[in-house]
């Protein structure tokens, strides 16, 4: 009976990837009028999360050379296990429409793409060693007291923290998962608090009709962030 | 003829309930979710789309919450998690903010009862968060309720209350700091410190870790509770607005489009059969991080 059930569900996805993949053809032939003026601007930074099994490079440039057509500036590519990071050089080199994402760098009008790469390190990890940063501020600050149960550190020195042990790029504004399930895989925690989640389906499916769906997706998305 | 109505309703009220439990049967043959987490929202567009008066969108979304508790300890969750109320929410107007108060400090008390859903099903009641930003009342009140359901151990519900992700973050770290300084003052006094205030007696490399990210995850308020399996956003919405970022790593987050106060037995379902779809998957990722 539980096997049957599934057998369904299965069923039913698997028509509706159908009626997603027309959908997207239609899309990228320019025949659905609701997508054919995307605001990109609205889409400062863009975080695509890739399953490290699926992360083929081939396909991964191919992303990059969609997301530069539609206008895409700034993008962090993260896979948990690191292998995109390993690949950076050989990703830089064969799409040349993009430089390295330095720390430092102000978000302004540039000619070509930056990219970031991350992994799984970059999230806890990094919230570790910038704990120790802070700790170590405070020790050297010579403060004979101790705590008084009161807050010493503020999120804005966390960050800062963060920043210093190279934990902390910008806050994306959208991320895209491509893998299995919708499911960010260990993104750095501190940089999604208010960072829209899609799900894309697994990289080697990836479909451009489909990313422009999800990029107009959320240029339609209004917050209130909490208020 | 009121009888019969009666009747019939009690009938229809039953028959939905076994025909549920068959539903549960079946679906334990396959894995059942340890840990989902809610975050509640919808209620205001609730209010209003119902053309109701304010904040009885709140009131029929604590409803909804209950019905959900219900399926999810019916089914075997062990633990749940809800997104009460953020720290940011205090940006909102001191009217609505106090009528919130106001409705958690009416539901806690609620919930303490001798027939309410905690104690009919063992629920042990954590309030996670910064509990200092709240008045004093709702504190004390949330205190109480936690002290009156220590000693239940069937289920665990953490209700998130004044909670960020990046404040609960900042308290872990702040914490493991406090319990740094102690140990190093402790062994200072002992004269086994070795001038640690000073630390001259350690390594650049001890130093970098001297807090590990252990000592970080044991301050974290949700410690109590395991990383959430599913996480449910009512609303269509497709963020986390700062919720249990640290910990759904390899969760699942099911978006559904209705508003909290209108979410069912469908959607619950939905939920876990999504979930069992992608399980392996979502196992093998937790077992390699």
């Amino acid at each position: 009976m539980w096997h049957l059930l599934h057998v369904t569900i299965h069923l039913c996805y698997f028509a509706i990837n159908i009626a997603n993949a027309l959908e997207s053809h239609l899309i990228s032939k320019g025949l659905l009028r609701r997508y054919k003026s995307l605001h990109i601007s609205k889409l400062q930074y863009l975080a695509i999360v890739i399953e490290s099994e699926d992360c083929r490079t081939s396909n991964v440039i191919e992303l990059l050379q969609w997301l530069a057509d539609l206008g895409v500036k700034h993008v962090c590519l993260y896979d948990m296990e690191g292998i995109l990071k390993k690949s950076k050089d050989f990703i830089l080199e064969k799409f040349d429409g993009a430089t390295l994402f330095q720390e430092n760098d102000v978000l302004l009008d540039q000619p070509l793409m930056t990219l970031e790469f991350a992994s799984f390190s970059d999230g806890k990890e990094a919230v570790a060693k910038a704990a120790n940063v802070l700790f170590m501020k405070y020790l050297k600050s010579g403060s004979t007291s101790s705590y008084q149960g009161e807050q010493i550190f503020t999120e804005s020195q966390m960050g800062e923290a963060l920043k210093t042990v190279g934990g902390n790029g910008p806050e994306p504004d959208l991320l895209l998962v491509y893998g299995p399930a919708r499911c960010h895989l260990g993104f750095p925690a501190w940089r999604i608090r208010y960072t829209e989640i899609q799900h894309m389906g697994p990289l080697k499916s990836m479909k451009y009709g489909s990313l422009i769906k999800a990029i107009y997706k959320f240029t339609m998305v209004q917050q209130n962030y909490g208020k | 003829m009121e009888r019969i109505r009666e009747r019939v309703i009690q009938i229809y009220g039953n028959l939905v309930s076994l025909l549920q439990k068959c539903i549960f049967c079946i679906l334990s043959v396959g894995p059942i979710p340890n840990h989902i987490a809610f975050i509640m929202d919808g209620n205001r567009r609730f209010t209003k789309k119902c053309k109701l008066m304010e904040g009885a969108g709140h009131k029929i979304g604590f409803s909804a919450l209950m019905s959900m508790l219900k399926y999810c300890y019916e089914f075997g969750v062990r633990y749940v998690t809800v997104y009460a109320f953020s720290i940011e929410n205090f940006k909102r107007s001191p009217e609505e903010v106090q009528s919130l108060m106001d409705l958690m400090l009416e539901k806690i008390e609620e919930i303490l009862k001798e027939q309410s859903i905690v104690n009919r099903y063992g629920v042990r009641v954590i309030f996670s968060g910064n509990l200092k930003l709240l008045s004093e009342p709702v504190r004390l009140a949330a205190e109480r309720a936690m002290l009156a359901t220590a000693k239940n151990s069937k289920a665990v519900l953490s209700i998130c209350v004044a909670y960020t992700s990046t404040n609960e973050i900042m308290h872990a770290v702040q914490e493991s700091c406090e319990e740094k300084w102690d140990e190093i003052t402790l062994l200072n006094s002992s004269g086994a410190g070795y001038g640690l205030i000073s630390l001259g007696g350690y390594e650049q490399d001890e130093m970098d870790h001297l807090i590990k990210l252990t000592d970080i995850e044991k301050h974290m308020y949700m410690a109590a509770a395991p990383d959430p399996d599913i996480i449910i956003r009512t609303s269509g919405e497709t963020r986390l607005s700062n919720f249990l970022l640290w910990q759904s790593a390899n969760c699942y987050l099911y978006l559904p489009s209705v508003l909290w106060p209108e979410i069912g037995f469908r959607q619950f379902l939905w939920a876990i059969l999504n979930f069992q779809q992608i399980h392996f998957y979502l196992d093998k990722q937790r077992k390699q991080s």
